[in-house]
């Protein structure tokens, strides 16, 4: 199956790119994908990822065609 | 209900008053209390002089996100309309970075849906700051008191 991965802010900076295109057949869910584009590292607790545009879960699934983003906590502001 | 992005200066005041005149006009006897949330850039962040700032989005989740705020408050409370515009790109100090305004028949509702897109917005919209400072730039992206988890309230 094929994914799109997105990087944004800090995140993107550290990858060195914006984006990926995952070719691949052993991919069930975002943690999954994380392992790929980062080469076998865990995926990092603080660190927010969204399926096709939406929040989601380590182990939430994804499929063909998805796009897949992670970036940094959002900037949030002062309380 | 109208949400947009802007990448150039825009005066808040002047936003309210032509949507409320234009977009508005139709109901207009009908709303008794328009909330109005301006947040502005500051030229001090963390003891640092800041002399310009960039946001960075998420090109559709962005909208998409502050889409379903504006939603979720509307499920809340009885809203006439709503209005927000939010700054992307290079921002200076004064500029104004973020507007929402809300206009109920009652005022408790118009300060409480404003209260809560204004705080939706800061912890869950995907937006994030990268500040110029004397020794260069700085990614400001860990200042939310609660880590955000993704279980959109509703």
């Amino acid at each position: 199956m094929t994914i799109r991965v997105r990087y944004f802010a800090s995140l993107r900076e550290k990858m060195g790119r914006i984006e990926d295109t995952l070719v691949a057949e052993d991919i069930a869910t975002v943690s999954d994908v994380w392992r790929v584009v980062s080469t076998g590292q865990p995926l990092p607790e603080q660190l927010l990822c969204a399926v096709n545009m939406e929040y989601a879960k380590a182990m939430d699934p994804v499929k063909d065609g998805d796009e897949v983003a992670f970036f940094p906590p959002v900037t949030g502001g002062m309380e | 209900m109208t949400v947009k992005l802007c990448e150039t200066e825009f005066s808040p005041y002047a936003e309210v008053d032509a949507y409320q005149r234009q977009t508005l006009r139709e109901r207009a006897g009908e709303f008794g209390a328009t909330s109005i949330f301006v947040g502005t850039m500051r030229d001090l962040n963390l003891g640092d002089k800041v002399t310009q700032m960039t946001l960075e989005y998420y090109p559709g989740m962005t909208e998409r996100r502050l889409g379903q705020i504006v939603d979720e408050a509307q499920s809340q409370w009885n809203l006439l309309d709503v209005f927000v515009i939010h700054r992307v790109g290079a921002i200076k100090p004064n500029d104004t970075i973020v507007l929402v305004a809300v206009w109920t028949r009652h005022r408790d509702e118009a300060f409480a849906a404003c209260r809560y897109i204004i705080e939706q917005l800061k912890h869950t919209a995907p937006f994030w700051k990268k500040e110029t400072i004397k020794d260069g730039e700085r990614w400001v992206e860990d200042n939310n008191s609660q880590r955000f988890q993704p279980q959109i309230v509703t």
